[in-house]
């Protein structure tokens, strides 16, 4: 395969190299070791949650959706367990991209690309759909061998079938899930088996599939190499002191055979290259291709143990530490001795920088702000719009009315009603709700909320002819009160407007 | 592209030969497929061109008959079919019935705002709130042909004045001054009375000579305390609110040569339904009997 006869570029002779370049397919190699496990723990997880988040139950009371995770469009409500956000509230969600960003950036700066490699969908379905591969078409050699066949014969075909089916079946079930969020997942899948969905359900369920089945099982690394914006900006949160992906070169150089003399640790076997899903040699570096998911620590960890040396010739590491252990090491000759000193000049990798202490403070001020307004939320709110057109109105007996919209947010799931009272208003001022005739033992008119809801109402504002103010504009409170007891739940700050004097 | 090959120095890598400033551009190969893709984008175009009006002066509709006109059509349409089940509710129910049911009139406010936007609020103002000169506010309580949602309903259906319906709301005033019916020193006088009316003659003297000529020419109009008569569109003229202005200069101006507003007869324009919308919506803005 082209791949791994390709020359080395220094060796091209002048020849222009063309503007666009063929795919070079990568055949991943299965491989075992503490990072794969962790990489199939947090593929487990991530996927787990990601299919089975929908089923949950959470009980909310009748006439309430009972679904835990819950995106309902037609009333513009979302639900997450305890949570009920309105679409007005949309800012948690920024503030939860927000939280999201800087979270990544601070596990860059700390680990480099853990986000890329461990818990990027692309990377969690692509892990998925690679898996799947292997288990059907065989590990790297059987896929390479099958892939450069001049004709294949029924079994490969069979296989290769079998493989694209298993892809589809999966991006089915992702598309499945992803409609799941947005409707009541039981009641949606008895409606799909009856064959009744919504185009848009269809259309969303269809652009999930095909998008997982298209970028997981076909364009993997090509992804990330060119699609992707993160990679190349991600260095830009990357020091010297970020844990990265790195091969020890002052420990492997110079490469050559297992019991050759004057040779480093690194027996040149390509055990990292062969496992890489992004086709990179980490020997040559921090690259933009690398997505940090240190399969090449396992390779190569694995190599070292059958040779008998230590692990760690490819390992998260610092490039302070790299540097350090590099100048400790260059007097020393290649190979074994090398090992001791090398390890010996690196020092804990320094976790307190400036910008680990700035994100952390970011994430502190956008987790608390968010904390904050949640726990503050009240159940009743009140938003008052001022009539504009008129401003006023001059009764005949030349009282003066203000009108008022009234929006009354209840997020309780019962009607309650409720008084209004205006502050700052002259005796004798009379308060006329629109269509609500209903009024307290103190003669103040009463609303209804509406549960869940916003209730409008309006509200005319009278001063009498003998009472009314000096000024052109009077500083008034509109305030919602319960019935009984007088408990303020809501106020709004308004103005009354008269003719100037 | 240049014709010698370029290395830049630092990577060792070719460049295209494009400099800017002194900075050159290595040449990074775009992947296949993405050119692929950015052809399929070309043949995408050509399509979409054949299947819809695409071609400037060809008058080509495309194979798909797309237009956007017909698409607002069914959209008007659908939104016509939607709405019909209520609207068809508000012609069969009374006005009454309409502001005591509260589902209908919340529907009636939301439309009837629209509908007055659309109709109404060239004369009478964004939110009823009207203007000098002969155009009545609607969110006072000062009515002229009667503020009850019923009456309003008629004002609405037939106009006032209106020449294109027989069952329109009419009356005139006559033209004291203009045709000789008074004379000027008279129309003095009336006017003083009608301050008096609201406590602001400055003539009392005068005023009490026009009362007697308003006993004669005016009261059976506007009533002997003023009080005005919704039954022949009379206005009130012992309270605050003046359609043409109520100072002195203004009150004469309207006894020498009278005033009477007109308005459309929207019955034979509008839907019954929208027309019921209105008098709910203009209802809403807290002027009604």
């Amino acid at each position: 395969m082209g791949m791994l006869d390709a020359p080395d570029r220094h060796e091209l002779e002048e020849v222009s190299t063309p503007l666009y370049a063929n795919r070079v397919r990568v055949y991943p190699q299965a491989v075992q070791g503490r990072v794969r496990r962790a990489k199939w723990a947090v593929l487990a997880f991530c996927l787990a949650v990601y299919y089975l988040l929908p089923w949950l139950r959470w009980d909310r009371g009748p006439g309430q959706p009972d679904q835990a995770v819950l995106v309902d469009m037609a009333h513009g409500r979302l639900f997450f367990f305890w949570i009920e956000l309105w679409p007005q509230e949309v800012y948690y969600l920024t503030g939860l991209l927000v939280l999201g960003a800087v979270a990544i950036f601070a596990a860059t700066s700390l680990f480099g690309r853990v986000w890329c490699g461990f818990a990027c969908p692309q990377t969690v379905w692509t892990d998925l759909f690679m898996w799947v591969e292997r288990l059907i078409e065989g590990d790297r050699n059987a896929r390479m061998r099958r892939d450069r066949k001049p004709r294949w014969d029924w079994s490969d075909r069979a296989r290769k079938l079998a493989k694209h089916g298993a892809w589809l079946l999966i991006a089915m079930l992702t598309g499945g899930a992803w409609v799941m969020y947005f409707n009541d997942a039981p009641t949606l899948l008895r409606d799909a088996l009856a064959g009744d969905v919504s185009l848009a359900v269809l259309g969303f369920f269809g652009l999930f599939t095909g998008t997982t089945y298209l970028l997981a099982g076909w364009a993997r690394e090509q992804v990330c190499t060119y699609m992707c914006p993160w990679p190349r900006f991600q260095a830009a949160m990357m020091d010297a002191d970020s844990l990265i992906v790195s091969y020890r070169g002052w420990r492997g150089e110079p490469r050559g055979k297992a019991r050759a003399a004057g040779a480093g640790d690194c027996v040149d076997c390509r055990a990292c290259v062969n496992v890489c899903p992004t086709g990179v040699d980490i020997r040559d570096g921090v690259q933009l291709s690398c997505i940090g998911c240190g399969l090449c620590i396992d390779a190569c960890d694995s190599i070292m143990t059958k040779l008998g040396r230590p692990e760690g010739l490819i390992a998260f590491e610092t490039l302070n530490n790299l540097a350090a252990s590099e100048a400790a090491t260059a007097m020393l000759p290649p190979g074994a001795a090398r090992r001791g000193p090398g390890m010996a000049a690196r020092q804990a990798p320094r976790i307190l920088r400036t910008r680990t202490y700035l994100y952390v403070a970011v994430l502190c001020v956008v987790a608390g702000a968010m904390l904050a307004g949640l726990a503050l939320r009240q159940p009743v709110g009140l938003e008052v719009l001022r009539d504009r057109a008129p401003l006023f109105v001059k009764l005949s007996d030349g009282s003066l009315r203000n009108s008022y919209t009234l929006k009354l947010s209840d997020r309780r799931h019962e009607a309650a009603t409720l008084a209004v009272t205006v502050e700052g208003l002259p005796e004798g001022t009379h308060l006329q709700v629109v269509g609500s005739e209903a009024s307290d033992a103190a003669g103040r008119p009463l609303v209804t909320t509406k549960p869940d809801g916003v209730a409008e109402w309006r509200l005319l504002v009278t001063i009498p002819a003998g009472a009314l103010p000096q000024a052109d504009s009077t500083d008034v409170t509109i305030r919602l009160l319960e019935p009984a007891g007088d408990r303020s739940l809501a106020s709004q700050h308004s103005v009354f407007l008269g003719p100037k004097p | 592209m240049a014709n010698k090959i370029e290395h830049d120095a630092v990577t060792g890598r070719q460049t295209t030969g494009h400099e800017w400033d002194g900075i050159k551009e290595l040449n990074t190969p775009l992947p296949k497929w993405w050119l692929w893709t950015f052809y399929a984008t070309i043949v995408f175009a050509v399509v979409w061109c054949i299947l819809y009006p695409a071609l400037p002066f060809t008058g080509a509709t495309g194979l798909l008959g797309y237009t956007g006109r017909g698409e607002g059509e069914q959209a008007l349409a659908a939104h016509r079919a939607a709405t019909e089940p209520m609207l068809e509710r508000l012609r069969q129910t009374e006005i009454e019935q309409v502001l005591a049911d509260p589902e209908l009139r919340a529907y009636a406010v939301a439309g009837g705002r629209a509908a007055f936007a659309n109709t109404c609020a060239g004369c009478h103002g964004a939110g009823g709130q009207g203007a000098q000169g002969g155009f009545p506010s609607l969110a006072d309580d000062d009515w002229i042909w009667g503020g009850k949602p019923a009456d309003i309903e008629q004002t609405i259906r037939h106009g006032i004045r209106a020449a294109e319906d027989p069952e329109t709301r009419t009356s005139q005033m006559p033209r004291f001054l203009a045709d000789g019916m008074l004379t000027a020193a008279q129309v003095n006088d009336v006017a003083e009375h009608v301050l008096s009316l609201t406590g602001r003659a400055t003539d009392a003297e005068a005023a009490s000579r026009g009362a007697a000529i308003y006993a004669e020419n005016c009261a059976a109009c506007h009533g002997d305390q003023g009080q005005g008569s919704h039954e022949v569109g009379a206005p009130r003229l012992n309270d605050q609110v003046w359609l043409y202005g109520g100072d002195k200069a203004s009150i004469v101006r309207s006894i020498s040569y009278a005033r009477g507003g007109v308005m459309p007869a929207w019955g034979q324009r509008l839907d019954p339904a929208v027309i019921r919308m209105l008098t709910v919506y203009i209802h809403s803005l807290g002027g009604t009997e």
